[in-house]
């Protein structure tokens, strides 16, 4: 493992089980984060990335979830293995998250400030006045008027309560914030701002991001490097300089082929054919197969490879393995 | 785990809940206990061995035995037989006051939700009153005022379920009312029968079918109630709260009088609040525990 | 808040009025009065002397002159009447009685909220636990249970069997003890089944993750995060079982020949000794609004939401 390595994930396998089936969520997931780095984790609806998510901050619900196989290093020690006290301590302290949907994120009947507050005393030795003072400083920095710390999150906006959740993920500095689609429940005008504000914190307090995301447009603004995921493995990873202009699979073609171009040089969309596989139902080979243009019979029978095309861009597609050995 | 398979999801919500329904264990063993209590109530003339009123003072409080399965009464009595008896009375007028209570209730609680306004108030104000008395207390007064008997039990029972039937299909009916379908129905012209008919009716089914089947088991120890006190159903007509009050006296020396009344009332309320809770899993899965 | 207190009070009168107004037609309409029960009693012998009761009840008055004076004297010297039998004022006899019905009721729903409060955290933290699987079909039995037979098994156990505790009577804490838990039983179970699915469905929520993101530990997570805002729907369901145990006093004052309102309520219909009835009836109807409207305000305290809407927005808050 290179030093500069936060986190790095082998082979994550993690799956629910039902009453319908075995829900196959992660398949092998493996990626790498390095210092002040930002990873957009990118993919559908389902594929797998909160999973993959939750499962770094050890808050799956176990059962049903359950983590097959894998590791999880961060800073080089095995997630997987810490004691539920070594993992309390990392929450909120090294590793921080934001949530989905700011609505239901915050706790009804506590204050907000008491909320952001509640953090900074399990991970800071400070009394509960210092806690008070430090809560409102985090408040202003989201900008939010620290004068609003008593107050119930019923009385925010969307925007406003993940904001007040960005706090208290950054209350304590974590070194690395995993923030699960935060923009995805707010309006396209908020999303801008709160985007705007994760982007100028993160560089103000040098925190390492993985920003799961569907929004390509988000990813191209805000990150270093982008993973595409699809049906619980990555496809494609590599700087978001390379995936952006040297896109390699045909699935990460497609996730552009669906966007719409502003220079309307293209009549249409050209939205991916086909849906995402059951996860009860993987199919066999690649789990693109039965939707890829490019498919041939040997994608059906065998599970490509990851290949590095070129360093730090790796792909997994059989396109690229059969171009290296022939 | 999001996603459901996409192939199964073509039942509708009754087949659908009836599945649900049959791999829940504790709700299937409430059916088969309400399907022995029926039984005992449709066939009790073959399955009791003893008329209930047949009285054999020699062998009065007998303990139980192979002949007496729990033992006889002070009157001699065969206690399982009053017993099997005993079922038919609780069931039937549970059954009706509940239907009766419920299609009443119902009735009310829709009109006052779907109409709003001054015709809510109305009804709400009036059955506000029968709330501000304990509904046993309710039963307990208007059994006094009509007096005892079988038919006087039924409507005391009614009416003091009557009220919080009501309010349980006004807030269902409110609910939908202020669903999204509902404004998509008007919005495309729909008239009022048509979104009752098609709309409202069908989705408030299920909560109200899992409400009045809870309702039948308070029904059923509001007639045992009314009985152990002297007001619901009196002797000779077997009832298990008046075999309780009648049992009473001797409970110093014969546990048996009282004791397996007062399991029959357990068992039926259990069956009850076994499927009544089973169907409420059943047909809405999000209250799953 | 005060507004919202005060205007709920308001909203109690004609409640409380419409309330009086049935108990008392249920009961003018009734088949037969005190005088045929005193008859029946041997208490009076010549249609004279029956007539002469008549009159001096004021029965012979028409119904809504009886009704009005009725009120009148309740709103204005908080009189329910003269009791036929006793001849003693009705207020005199309900406030002799209610002590004991109150005490028992606030015994039994203490037991209840003991037990069923914790038992029902236990049940949901530790869901499919061999103490869920236990205490669950405990609980569904417990309130399938009638409580007057509860309490008659209770008697036949520790008291004729193990000779424990007294079978009749209210005199002292050791006579407390049998009603208090034949009342309580059932309302814990109900409590026991009320709290788990609430505490079920709230550690479901987002706002839990949050907390466990923040490195909190569960035994906090469980007290603080999760069992306040469980606790709402608890509350309700408390406020309501108190109201029912001052119905179900009447059940098991019965059992255990205790002298409270219930007893009070029961003896006045059986000799149709009716401004007893009534005013017990709409003593207790007036308790349990009172209750209930405890419970709303409670309920308004405990979920910022709806205090909001009462209390003044304090936008600044030094």
């Amino acid at each position: 493992m290179e030093k500069d390595t936060l986190l790095a994930v082998r082979g994550l396998t993690i799956q629910y089980e039902t009453d319908s089936g075995v829900v196959h969520a992660v398949n092998g997931l493996d990626m790498e984060l390095r210092h002040g780095e930002t990873l957009g984790l990118v993919g559908e609806t389902g594929a797998g990335k909160t999973t993959a998510a939750l499962g770094i901050m050890r808050l799956l619900p176990e059962p049903p979830a359950k983590i097959q196989s894998g590791e999880i290093l961060f800073k080089g020690e095995d997630v997987l293995k810490k004691s539920d006290a070594e993992l309390r301590s990392m929450r909120g302290k090294k590793v921080a998250m934001i949530f989905q949907d700011p609505m239901t994120s915050l706790n009804p009947v506590l204050t907000v400030g008491e909320q952001i507050a509640e953090v900074i005393q399990l991970h800071e030795r400070k009394s509960a006045a210092e806690a008070h003072v430090k809560a409102q400083e985090m408040l202003r920095l989201v900008g939010i008027p620290p004068e609003r710390f008593s107050e119930y999150p019923h009385q925010f906006s969307g925007g406003m309560k993940q904001r007040v959740v960005i706090a208290i993920a950054l209350a304590c500095d974590p070194e690395l914030l995993i923030a699960d689609e935060p923009t995805t429940a707010l309006d396209m005008t908020i999303q801008a701002q709160v985007l705007e504000l994760m982007r100028s914190l993160r560089k103000e307090l040098n925190t390492s991001m993985i920003l799961i995301t569907h929004d390509l447009g988000v990813v191209a603004e805000m990150c270093d490097r982008v993973a595409i995921v699809y049906a619980g493995e990555i496809v494609e990873q590599g700087t978001a300089h390379d995936v952006f202009n040297d896109t390699k699979h045909p699935y990460t073609m497609g996730l552009f082929g669906a966007l719409p171009d502003l220079e309307g040089s293209e009549e249409r969309l050209h939205p991916i054919p086909g849906l995402m596989p059951d996860p009860t139902h993987l199919p066999e080979g690649c789990r693109f197969s039965p939707r890829c243009p490019k498919r041939t019979d040997a994608c059906v029978q065998t599970l490509p490879k990851n290949v590095e095309t070129v360093p730090g861009h790796s792909v997994r597609c059989l396109l690229y393995e059969h171009g290296m050995q022939g | 785990m999001r996603k459901g398979n996409g192939e199964k999801r073509k039942d509708g919500l009754w087949t659908d809940a009836a599945k649900r329904f049959r791999k829940n264990k504790l709700a299937m063993a409430g059916l088969v206990m309400l399907a022995i209590l029926i039984l005992c109530a449709l066939f009790a003339n073959y399955i009791a061995p003893f008329h209930y009123d047949e009285q054999n003072l020699p062998a009065a409080f007998e303990s139980p035995s192979l002949r007496h399965l729990m033992g006889t009464d002070n009157l001699g009595r065969d206690i399982f037989s009053r017993i099997i008896y005993g079922t038919r009375t609780s069931l039937s007028i549970a059954l009706v006051a509940v239907l009766v209570a419920t299609l009443a209730g119902g009735l009310m609680g829709a009109v006052a939700a779907f109409y709003g306004g001054v015709l809510d108030n109305v009804i709400m104000r009036f059955l506000d009153v029968f709330l501000a008395i304990p509904s046993t207390l309710l039963a307990i007064a208007i059994a006094a005022v009509l007096g005892p008997g079988v038919t006087n039990t039924v409507l005391a029972i009614t009416i003091g379920q009557l009220p919080g039937l009501a309010r349980i299909v006004r807030a269902t009916v409110l609910s939908i009312k202020g669903e999204e379908y509902i404004r998509a129905a008007r919005s495309i012209g729909a008239g009022n029968m048509r979104i009752i008919g098609l709309h409202i009716l069908p989705n408030a089914m299920a909560p109200i079918i899992v409400q009045a089947t809870l309702y039948v088991a308070s029904a059923i120890l509001s007639i045992s109630s009314l009985s152990f006190i002297g007001l619901g159903i009196q002797p000779p007509t077997p009832e298990w709260g008046s075999m309780l009050s009648a049992g009473r006296a001797y409970i110093r020396d014969y546990w048996f009088i009282v004791a397996f009344p007062g399991l029959a009332i357990m068992a039926t309320i259990f069956a009850f609040n076994l499927i009544g809770d089973g169907l409420r899993d059943a047909l809405d899965p999000r209250l799953k525990n | 808040m005060h507004r919202y207190i005060l205007k709920r009070l308001l909203m109690l009168i004609p409640v409380l009025l419409g309330v009086s107004l049935t108990v008392f037609a249920l009961l003018y309409f009734s088949p037969g009065d005190v005088v045929d029960s005193i008859v029946a009693q041997g208490g009076v012998y010549s249609e004279e002397d029956a007539a002469q009761l008549r009159e001096e009840f004021g029965l012979n008055k028409p119904f809504f002159i009886q009704y009005l004076s009725y009120i009148k004297g309740i709103v204005l010297h908080f009189d329910f009447g003269t009791s036929y039998l006793t001849k003693r004022s009705v207020t005199a006899e309900i406030l002799d009685r209610f002590p004991t019905t109150v005490l028992l009721a606030v015994l039994g729903i203490g037991i209840a909220f003991a037990i069923g409060v914790p038992a029902g955290i236990l049940s949901a933290t530790r869901q499919y636990s061999m103490f869920d699987n236990i205490v669950t079909p405990i609980s569904l039995l417990g309130v399938s249970m009638p409580g007057f037979w509860f309490g008659l098994m209770l008697i036949i156990l520790f008291s004729v069997k193990l000779e424990w505790l007294p079978a009749s009577g209210f005199y002292g804490p050791k006579y407390w003890i049998l009603p208090a838990l034949t009342i309580g039983f059932s309302a814990a179970a109900f409590i026991m089944r009320m709290t788990r699915s609430s505490m079920l469905e709230v550690i479901r929520q987002d706002y839990i993750r949050t907390a466990r993101a923040k490195g909190q530990s569960e035994r906090i997570i469980i007290t603080k995060h999760a069992l306040k805002n469980a606790l709402i729907p608890i509350i309700t369901s408390t406020g309501l079982q108190f109201g029912f145990m001052l119905g179900g006093s009447i059940l098991a004052e019965s059992v255990f020949a205790i002298s409270g309102l219930g007893k009070l309520i029961l003896d006045g219909i059986k000799a149709r000794n009716y401004p007893v009835v009534q005013g017990g009836i709409l003593f207790i109807a007036f308790v349990f609004s009172f209750v209930n409207l405890l419970v709303d305000v409670i309920y308004a305290y405990a979920d910022p939401q709806i205090k909001s809407q009462y209390v003044r927005k304090r936008r600044r808050d030094k």
